[in-house]
């Protein structure tokens, strides 16, 4: 048989052949490798980002992360910004959770100019940032789902996030970003009623998740694909830097909001769950407890807030705010993990440096490369989404 | 905390110390030192997650800053690393044994402060620019004004206003 690049002539469905260990032998040289590109539309719900697998049957053999779909310079056009006309392009950092963002650049601004944050405005945080993590939460669990053909499942998340966004409207004036949170506290109070209202919201979510409870994780189909595909060795979280929920599946109590509390973490009472089968269903069901959790966590913010108060610290004319010459590390925990902003400012209006720590970086190009060795085409996308990936963090 | 920094300090040459947090402390080190730090860091002190590596361009000193962000999960302590390295041929040594995820900061920083790695896996390879001919993008020097001029058209009918300026005689016509 003639030998040709394409694999042109060359029977397919015999490749590869089992060796006398009853493994499969893989030559990678005998140019019958195929490339393959998953990808840079939305495979699932993880946004413009591609991988390009070399493939032997069905078996990935080798995976490249390429990132670039979303490049817009972000932290190069913080340097030609004030600090508060940062605000509007850093929530573009992340579609899903736009929040963590302005906590992260409004708490290291504060922290270098040493303004205290008054109370009521911590509440306020508190709530805002709970909130995000919801509405994050209601687009990836439903959406795993999503990778193994429960389409409805992620209409139902579409539906219930749209009722968390209705809130944002009315409390910031916007749906997805938000600018609430601004150097020195918030923007403002809740309107009247707005409590009532987020109950009543929040009522109908916890009665809405138990559908999706029953939908995947106690489908077979959504069993068979995901028990024990994707699995993430616990001895692979500090060397590839593992965060969140990824992390705390593989029996690592790691929770930002738990370790090192921020805003009014430490007022109230959570326990993120952990596990130790490590693949695809069990972060699937991390993340359900987690929707869980921030349900309960909302409403004990509004049970403990206090109704009314001072909302803002003084601080000087944002337009002309020189903030003192200083570095500093200032993280938050997303739905997806740490997420941190290194910040290093230089005695001007202007930032020097401010640098994103995303739990993508990390999630999806070393630790996907790894992960998706010897995994099956149909399992890529599962996969994806499992770690929570999101792209424009990692092109900043 | 600060035991901890001493301890370190009697280990390598740390030239400058600034607590920022008290779970968070920046220290200088020079280049020479900086990858013994980290093995030493990671396996004996407990610093076993690597929290980021990034670099600020100090274009006036002439020099780039290397920072190296570590975390110790059990202490809950955070260490930042700084050190100064030349920025004309901007070269450090790669740490990408020590941590996977260190190779791709790496490429970035190759790519986007043009600082070389020699031995770091793939980092010739682009990471987010394709085809790019200019100068390393997040350089100081870069001009991202100039730059945008020069490659993409202006679109007939759109013209820019000095915002001041413009609202006031937009506001205040008679004034």
């Amino acid at each position: 048989m003639n030998k040709h690049w394409l694999n042109i002539g060359y029977d397919r469905s015999k490749y590869p052949e089992t060796g006398v260990d009853g493994n499969l032998v893989i030559d990678k040289t005998a140019h019958k490798l195929v490339k393959l590109w998953q990808g840079p539309n939305h495979p699932g719900v993880t946004g413009n980002m591609s991988i390009e697998l070399t493939i032997s049957g069905d078996e990935i053999v080798e995976a490249k992360t390429h990132v670039g779909y979303l490049h817009r310079g972000f932290e190069k056009l913080f340097e030609r910004r004030k600090y508060i006309q940062v605000f509007p392009t850093c929530i573009r950092l992340c579609v899903a959770e736009p929040d963590y963002n302005e906590y992260n650049l409004a708490a290291s601004v504060e922290e270098l100019s040493g303004i205290e944050v008054p109370e009521v405005a911590q509440w306020l945080r508190t709530l805002v940032l709970e909130m995000a993590r919801l509405q994050s939460l209601l687009r990836v669990v439903p959406g795993q789902g999503g990778t193994t053909g429960l389409g409805i499942g992620v209409q139902w998340g579409v539906y219930l996030r749209d009722l968390i966004l209705d809130r944002f409207e009315e409390l910031t004036g916007g749906r997805v970003y938000h600018m609430y949170i601004i150097p020195g506290g918030v923007r403002g109070l809740l309107p009247e009623g707005f409590k009532k209202r987020l109950k009543s919201t929040l009522k109908e979510i916890d009665e809405f998740i138990v559908n999706i409870d029953n939908l995947m994780f106690s489908n077979a189909v959504f069993k068979k694909r995901t028990i024990g595909v994707g699995y993430i060795d616990p001895t692979w979280v500090d060397s590839y830097g593992i965060v969140g929920p990824n992390a705390r599946a593989a029996g690592f109590k790691r929770d930002v909001r738990k370790d090192y509390p921020y805003l009014k973490y430490n007022e109230l009472e959570f326990d993120p769950q952990t596990a130790t089968e490590s693949d695809i269903y069990t972060r699937s069901r991390i993340r359900w407890h987690d929707l869980k959790m921030t349900v309960d966590l909302i409403q004990q913010i509004l049970d403990k807030m206090p109704d009314d108060g001072i909302i803002r610290a003084q601080t000087p004319n944002v337009l002309h705010w020189k903030i003192p010459k200083g570095e500093t590390y200032v993280r938050s925990e997303s739905s997806r993990g740490e997420y941190g902003f290194y910040v290093v400012a230089d005695g001007t209006e202007y930032p020097r440096r401010i640098n994103l720590r995303g739990p993508s970086y990390t999630h999806a190009v070393s630790l996907l490369e790894h992960m998706l060795i010897g995994a099956n085409i149909a399992d890529v996308a599962s996969i994806m989404v499992s770690l929570q990936t999101c792209p424009p963090e990692i092109e900043r | 905390m600060k035991k901890f920094i001493k301890d370190l300090s009697f280990r390598f040459n740390i030239t400058e110390i600034e607590y920022q947090r008290k779970n968070l402390a920046f220290v200088s080190v020079d280049k020479e030192s900086v990858m013994q730090m980290l093995s030493y860091l990671r396996d004996t002190e407990g610093f076993s997650h690597f929290v980021l590596m990034t670099a600020v361009d100090w274009i006036e000193d002439g020099i780039f800053q290397l920072t190296y962000i570590l975390n110790n999960p059990t202490k809950k302590i955070d260490l930042a690393i700084r050190i100064k390295i030349l920025r004309e041929n901007a070269e450090m040594y790669s740490a990408h044994h020590l941590w996977n995820q260190v190779a791709t900061y790496q490429r970035e920083l190759k790519e986007m402060f043009g600082i070389n790695f020699p031995g770091s896996p793939r980092v010739n390879e682009s990471f987010l620019l394709e085809g790019w001919d200019n100068i390393p993008p997040m350089r100081r020097d870069f001009d991202t004004k100039k730059y945008s001029e020069e490659t993409y058209f202006p679109r007939p009918g759109r013209g820019t206003n000095d915002p001041a300026q413009h609202m006031k005689i937009k506001l205040y016509p008679n004034e």
